[in-house]
């Protein structure tokens, strides 16, 4: 396949990795942020090809993981009402709530839809005038504009019974909130490519410029990661902080234009909850005013969801690459994909999942 | 310094309680992977405790006045019920008679039970039938008893059909999950996912197009083929395979890491040797999903003996099912219990069995 294979070749990679080697001269930590890289690192073992002085840690980037455990028992909570289709992304079914996930609400008889574009669940809307159907529109700056074109269609379509249950993040706000706190030992970033497709690489600068840190803008493939580790690699042997862009098939410096315009005329930027994290200021997006007639938080009567939320696993430090998901005393033990404690063992994008799902052999041994 | 506020934050600790007992089926229980396991070994084997269940291969093999039986029964709830490569009817027929034939039986008799629901189209119906006789026909196996039932409206999903096999095992084969050894190879009898992505790329709501065709066919002449030849290697043939599946639900992941359980050994796959068709990696990409795991319905894994698998791997190659047949691993001493795979960048992960069904990721 164009684009992917030359990005799998393992002679490609191999010489990107002997090239490290030979730059490295001293240890440094490096974060990748999304969690479809950690997800690449695992699967094909990108790790064990560096020089281990180099320790890869693995950032907030998973969606499905830091979504707050209020927002999934707040749409198993509208899943389960009768005349509610709850219309999803596949991998939120498995998360679980406080109390339940989606797919136990769907046993126990709620009508739950799995969509792979938001704009499904606007037909959804418009074939089934009876029911009311929510969106659980979650993610990072990559499904934003999707998410918005749902309820630019439904507003201009003029439906009554399409609503978005909202949870978005954005990672600049993620990246500023690790910096500023003082247990940090990240000295340069892979930026997640698929986000600054949308968002383009400008909004990075001032993060590089603020902290004196190397930040490159980085793909999915093997060969992706391995050249943005280079690139951080050679500059912080140098002593440079900049900002590059290695995934420039994809990410340009303004980014997608009229992706950004249709997110802004939909979503404001508002203070939200990252799961396992906390409260970042300013990192997430909300409805407008003008869209409040699509907001489920205020379509709906949810009163106030409150969670208690006993500290048993550790994936707040494990989202803010301060420990590995092995470091965890119950990971592969109590904590398993299908016991998940915690939302990162969840999503295959979870850095706790992508560690049990292809690595835990080596664990073991 | 930028003119920004930089807040502190205070990270919490937080993580949801694990969930409760599970007292309710979930669709992940039908998956075939490791819910599907639980559920076998928690509610169905302690309640039906025999040997002969208790070997969890695809068919049972009882002993009736000195011959070897192989019966099987399996229920489809296919939908769409007609997509690209076949439909319910021929999958009822493939489904069971490969159950039977990857215990190296002979199959000889099907029953065909029907659950329709009230107001299904007459048409529709005659054409699964049709479909059905003509995939007997051409497996050789005859339809010999067979049941209706109607269900009201809303209390059934369009058709249901459950087939139960009857077959002949010959003297001397013993194909079982249990009797991989290290060293034995992994032999795969062509590429694998075309099935599950066929029919995903039919389902409602998933807008794209494919030319990929199911691969559902009966696999018995395949297997017998492949008997054969060894018995022309060795005079104990049977021995030198042992053990065959179908990589139905949970593919070929799940298939794999059940011989690995049941035969305390590692499975070592070679990733650049699976074969994969360029369309069915472009839609596992494009949907997050992973080939491994994607049903097939007319595909077989064998584990064979070292000193045997040339000779079976060019048995299946001559076959017209097994054309694209590749010798995909290498079963091991360690890491019992699990599969593992060789990348080619020479790291080696884990072939997990899920949990649930393979979900499609959000981006």
């Amino acid at each position: 396949m164009k684009y992917l294979d030359e990005y799998r070749d393992h002679r490609i990679a191999r010489a990107l990795a002997a090239e490290i080697v030979q730059r490295t001269t001293r240890p440094w930590v490096l974060m990748e942020i999304c969690g479809g890289q950690t997800h690449t690192i695992m699967r094909y073992g990108i790790d064990e090809l560096l020089p281990r002085d180099i320790e890869l840690v693995h950032g907030p980037g998973c969606p499905v993981c830091v979504t707050p455990l209020e927002t999934v028992d707040k749409a198993i909570a509208l899943a389960l009402q009768p005349d509610v289709i709850l219309v999803s992304y596949g991998d939120m079914l498995r998360v679980p709530g406080s109390r339940s996930d989606l797919f136990r609400a769907k046993a126990q008889g709620a009508d739950v839809r799995i969509a792979y574009s938001p704009t499904e669940a606007v037909k959804i809307a418009r074939l089934n005038p009876d029911r009311k159907v929510v969106f659980l529109a979650i993610g990072f700056e990559t499904t934003a504009p999707a998410n918005a074109m749902a309820a630019w269609q439904a507003r201009r379509e003029g439906l009554t019974n399409f609503s978005m249950l909202v949870s978005h993040v954005l990672v600049p706000p993620a990246i500023r909130a690790l910096m500023v706190s003082s247990t940090n030992r990240v000295q340069g970033f892979i930026a997640p490519g698929h986000v600054c497709t949308v968002m383009g690489c400008k909004e990075y600068e001032e993060l590089v410029r603020d902290f004196r840190i190397p930040i490159v803008v980085g793909g999915f493939e093997p060969v992706d990661i391995l050249e943005a580790v280079l690139m951080l690699i050679r500059q912080l042997e140098a002593g440079e902080a900049r900002l590059e862009n290695q995934y420039v098939r994809s990410v340009s410096y303004q980014g997608n234009l009229t992706a950004q315009q249709i997110v802004a005329e939909v979503f404001e930027i508002a203070d939200q909850k990252w799961r396992g994290i906390g409260p970042i200021p300013q990192s997430g997006l909300r409805l407008r005013e003008e869209y409040a007639a699509f907001d489920a938080d205020r379509v709906f009567d949810l009163g106030e969801i409150t969670v208690d939320e006993p500290a048993e696993c550790i994936s707040a430090q494990v989202l803010q690459g301060l420990k590995k998901p092995t470091d965890c005393p119950v990971f592969g033990m109590r904590c398993t994909p299908e016991n998940p404690l915690g939302a990162p063992m969840v999503s295959t994008e979870g850095a706790c999942a992508a560690y049990y799902h292809y690595r835990r052999h080596a664990v073991a041994s | 310094m930028s003119t920004k506020t930089h807040v502190e934050i205070n990270f919490e600790l937080s993580c949801p309680t694990p969930l409760p007992a599970k007292d309710t089926i979930l669709l992940g229980h039908g998956s075939g992977g490791k819910l599907s396991a639980e559920l076998i070994r928690d509610v169905f084997l302690p309640a039906f405790q025999n040997p002969v269940l208790a070997r969890l291969d695809d068919q049972a093999i009882v002993n009736v006045n000195g011959q070897r039986l192989a019966m099987t029964t399996d229920s489809f709830v296919v939908k769409p019920l007609f997509f690209p490569g076949g439909d319910i009817g021929s999958l009822a027929v493939h489904g069971t008679v490969n159950d039977l034939a990857m215990g190296g039986a002979t199959p000889l008799f099907l029953s065909a039970a029907f659950i329709i629901e009230e107001g299904f189209s007459m048409d529709e119906l005659r054409r699964v039938v049709n479909s059905l006789r003509q995939a007997a026909a051409e497996a050789g196996v005859q339809v010999v008893t067979g049941d209706t039932k109607v269900v009201e409206k809303g209390k059934g999903d369009g058709l249901f059909i459950n087939t139960t096999g009857i077959g002949l095992v010959p003297e001397g084969v013993d194909l079982s999950a249990d009797r991989a050894r290290p060293g034995d190879k992994v032999l795969l009898s062509g590429s694998i996912g075309d099935h599950g992505i066929a029919i995903l790329a039919q389902r409602e709501g998933l807008e794209f197009e494919t030319q990929i065709q199911s691969d559902s066919a009966a696999l018995h002449t395949l297997v017998a083929d492949m008997l054969g030849v060894t018995s022309n290697v060795t005079s104990k043939f049977t021995s030198d395979i042992r053990c065959m599946r179908d990589p139905t639900r949970g593919g070929v992941s799940s298939t794999l890491n059940e011989i690995a359980e049941r035969s305390r050994v590692g499975v070592e796959l070679e990733e650049s040797s699976l074969p994969i068709h360029e369309q069915v990696r472009g839609a596992c990409e494009l949907l997050g999903l992973d080939p491994l795991y994607v049903a097939n319905e007319g595909k077989l894994i064998a584990i064979v003996a070292p000193e045997a698998a040339d000779a079976v791997l060019q048995a299946m190659r001559r076959h017209p099912l097994g054309s694209e047949a590749q010798m995909i691993g290498t079963v091991k001493k360690e890491n019992p219990g699990l599969v593992t795979m060789r990348t080619p960048f020479g790291t080696t992960r884990i072939v997990d069995m899920l949990a649930g069904d393979q979900l499609p990721r959000i981006c």
